[in-house]
């Protein structure tokens, strides 16, 4: 019962990031391509978890985490480069 | 433009402590399980790049004064030393040892040298990955 679910789950998540892959390339403004780009990350989290859940094993927990880390410090490169132009400043009070 | 950063850089003190226990939780992972010096040392640098990315590069050379070239270096050393210590004992090269070893508070404990050679592995990737953020990523 529960793997039906979980079936339809992860069903639901790839076409989710189906439509936010076509935001990401069609997004009329690059803010809506990186909110595209942190949400595609979130639901490969969520299909990381499913997948855990569906093949009954804990192996692949770390990648969560890993996916999870790495998404935050893109959006915040992204968010940072698009609110000052830099994303890596040298001196913050010049 | 002074900007308001306070979020990110509340954040990041936090957060920076969280990724970096995480890499070394990776790093010493890497024997038996998915992980290893590679990965740990991405995620180093990752967590590096995220207090560059809260503060800035000034700041963060005066919180780890690391010429991060010698790191790579001094990496490199250790994984090419490890490697030819083998040739040593007269076995061939990249020949690992290990062995049981009884510490005081962890009990029968399985030291490996590939320990050694993955320490390098990590120092070069976090020394190469910093090298080029620093290159391409400053401004000007």
């Amino acid at each position: 019962m529960i793997l039906i679910a979980v079936k339809i789950a992860i069903l639901c998540m790839s076409i989710a990031i189906l439509g936010l892959i076509y935001r990401l390339i069609k997004g009329p403004s690059m803010p809506d391509r990186v909110v595209a780009l942190d949400a595609i990350g979130i639901n490969l989290v969520a299909i990381v978890a499913l997948v855990s859940i569906f093949l009954d094993t804990n192996a692949f927990l770390e990648v969560i985490l890993l996916l999870g880390i790495l998404s935050f410090i893109g959006t915040v490169a992204f968010s940072k480069y698009l609110e000052k132009g830099v994303a890596l400043e040298r001196d913050r009070d010049l | 433009m002074k900007t308001n950063d306070l979020i990110l850089q509340t954040t990041t003190k936090v957060v920076l402590f969280i990724i970096i226990l995480f890499s070394f939780h990776i790093f010493f992972a890497g024997h038996y399980t998915p992980g290893g010096g590679f990965v740990g040392g991405l995620l180093t640098s990752g967590a590096i790049i995220l207090l560059m990315l809260a503060f800035d590069m000034k700041t963060v050379s005066q919180i780890l004064p690391v010429n991060y070239i010698y790191m790579a270096a001094t990496g490199l050393l250790f994984a090419g030393g490890t490697a030819a210590g083998a040739l040593f004992f007269n076995v061939p090269l990249l020949t690992h040892a290990f062995g049981h070893v009884d510490l005081p508070i962890l009990g029968d404990t399985a030291l490996h040298t590939a320990t050694i050679f993955d320490l390098g592995v990590f120092l070069v990737v976090v020394g190469v990955t910093m090298t080029i953020i620093q290159t391409i990523g400053e401004d000007e």
